[in-house]
């Protein structure tokens, strides 16, 4: 069996301004619409396609967190995921605790490739894919703008400061998604409806045989300091002026 | 006393500036002793640029025919087989420093710091999180290792001054061969790069058109700048990925920024709001670009743009 392991992150949607409570203890979460992680979503768009284009056999979804993570992979099974595995945790899971997650699921899946977004868009930590690569003792191509597999490697074109890089790397291995691997398809109504009665499996950490110790603790949230407006100008000429009086060209 | 090592990021020749300003970040640390590992096929000229740091105590070579391109599965457990002595491991937040850092602080069964602000003492240090939408101050545990990436947008580069020893360290660690490099296509170089121009000029999808973006070259070239893109633009195919300034793409710092036709979503404006002065051209006026811009000007780019660029050609700025 071809399988691809996708992680799904429930986080804050996109879309969500952000607000820090005046008592520095955390953002305000109260009322706040939750969504799958933005790469999580091309994550998982890549391993349907994948499997459509009959280069694997099934696409399991996985979430590590809280109960309500099970409302994304509902959403992660409407899009066509096969099953799902939730991993529950009422605590934040650091990284490095994700990607220990992430290898006991893989010695029980066996899967070919592990496909996780590059970031997900509440921590920006972008570490949890390279930490999968690393304990798994596998190759790792983050930022994939394209993944071409072939018989027992995978060629990945990388989004990297200085353009494409191109690796080859042997499967099984980890991928994590850029913005340009694709765009997620729309979730439809009657696959909504099935994705009720898709299977949808609970463990905890601990079954795991993970603890999930918080190595980096958070001792105070602070909003950025604000830029302040400044002022219109009416043409090319006076701004053209205004910097110059600023001193920003000669 | 903070021992702390910087992972170089180059090309092979040249020292790239984010190094040096990683070595600012850590010049935070009281007391910092800071090394630099450089992993190259032959490092001997970058070893030199690390050496002439100031603030730099010691560079490490790391020669190996498997360092031509730098792919973390090859130059992690490198770096692991000499971190032993340090308390602080870190590298730029750039593509090569997310790609890398992480695959280093699992190997050595530690946490990670992502896009460091500041590093206050040994064990705290401030971080974004929600594209910079707040800001976090993050405690460590004292005595363990730490690994990070350090957000380049806030610190200077380290000037020169320095004259640090340079070591050579045997690589005698398995690489593995499952990781192949197949190639590199790289955008223009003719211009001043993204992530270290003093000025950058970004376009946005009111461009309407990947030949359109000439325009901003013209003005770019009379400026000495830089040219990016937001993200709607580098989506829409007007621009090159490696041009897009936001969250997920570059995040810069540079002293004059002029965004033209960008309408300044949120994730845009994290990848800019450390720059000294920003300058916002577009036609509708309530854009939300003009909430930051320094200097704002409403109107049509296409008139505009070129006009600025006779103006400064006049004035050889």
């Amino acid at each position: 069996m071809k399988r691809i392991l996708v992680g799904i992150k429930r986080v804050v949607d996109a879309n969500v301004r952000i607000r820090v409570k005046p008592d520095g203890s955390g953002v305000e979460m109260d009322g706040v619409k939750m969504a799958i992680n933005p790469f999580d979503e091309i994550a998982l768009e890549e391993a349907l396609r994948i499997k459509e284009r009959g280069m694997a056999d099934e696409v399991v979804v996985v979430s590590i967190g809280v109960v309500e993570a099970q409302q994304q992979l509902r959403t992660a099974l409407a899009m066509g995921a096969d099953r799902a595995l939730h991993v529950r945790s009422d605590v934040g899971v650091e990284p490095l605790a994700a990607a220990q997650v992430f290898l006991k699921l893989i010695a029980r899946e066996q899967p070919l490739l592990v496909i996780l977004g590059k970031q997900a868009i509440d921590d920006d930590n972008s570490q949890t894919g390279p930490m999968l690569a690393a304990l798994w003792n596998r190759p790792q191509a983050t930022f994939a703008s394209k993944i071409e597999l072939a018989d027992g490697t995978a060629r990945v074109t990388r989004e990297v400061d200085a353009g494409l890089e191109t690796i080859e790397i042997d499967l099984p291995a980890v991928v994590t998604t850029d913005l340009r691997l694709n765009e997620p398809r729309y979730v439809k109504l009657p696959d909504i409806m099935k994705a009720k009665k898709k299977p949808l499996d609970m463990l905890t950490l601990a079954e795991l045989g993970v603890e999930a110790r918080a190595q980096l603790k958070i001792v105070r949230f602070e909003p950025p300091s604000q830029r302040q407006k400044g002022v219109l100008v009416k043409d090319a000429a006076e701004l053209v002026g205004a910097l110059r009086k600023r001193g920003v060209i000669s | 006393m903070n021992q702390v090592l910087i992972v170089a990021e180059h090309d092979g020749s040249t020292l790239n500036s984010a190094t040096a300003k990683c070595v600012t970040c850590a010049r935070g640390l009281p007391d910092a002793a800071i090394t630099i590992a450089v992993c190259a096929v032959d490092a001997s000229r970058v070893a030199a640029q690390a050496a002439a740091l100031s603030g730099v105590t010691r560079v490490l070579k790391l020669e190996h025919p498997a360092n031509a391109h730098p792919l973390a599965a090859l130059l992690a457990p490198q770096i692991v087989a000499v971190a032993s002595e340090f308390s602080h491991v870190l590298g730029p937040s750039t593509t090569f420093g997310k790609d890398l850092m992480p695959r280093i602080a699992a190997l050595l069964n530690c946490a990670q710091a992502s896009n460091i602000m500041a590093l206050t003492d040994a064990t705290h240090l401030r971080r974004p999180i929600y594209a910079g939408n707040a800001l976090i101050t993050v405690e460590s545990q004292p005595g363990a290792k730490l690994v990070g990436t350090v957000r380049t947008a806030s610190f200077e580069a380290a000037g020169p001054g320095g004259s640090a020893a340079i070591d050579a360290a045997a690589v005698d660690v398995a690489l593995p061969t499952h990781t192949r490099f197949v190639s590199l296509s790289a955008g223009k170089t003719d211009r001043p790069d993204l992530q270290s121009a003093t000025r950058v000029i970004s376009g946005g999808r009111a461009l309407g058109s990947a030949a359109n973006f000439k325009i901003l070259y013209a003005l770019a070239d009379e400026l000495g700048a830089a040219v990016g893109a937001s993200r709607a633009a580098v989506d829409a195919g007007y621009a090159a990925n490696d041009m897009q300034v936001g969250q997920t793409g570059k995040i810069i710092a540079p002293e004059l920024y002029i965004a033209i036709g960008i309408s300044g979503a949120i994730q845009h404006l994290t990848g800019i709001k450390d720059a000294r002065t920003i300058v916002a051209i577009n036609k509708d006026a309530e854009a939300p670009i003009f909430e930051i811009a320094d200097f704002g000007l409403v109107g049509d780019l296409f008139q505009i743009v070129p006009e600025l660029q006779r103006l400064m050609k006049k004035a050889g700025a």
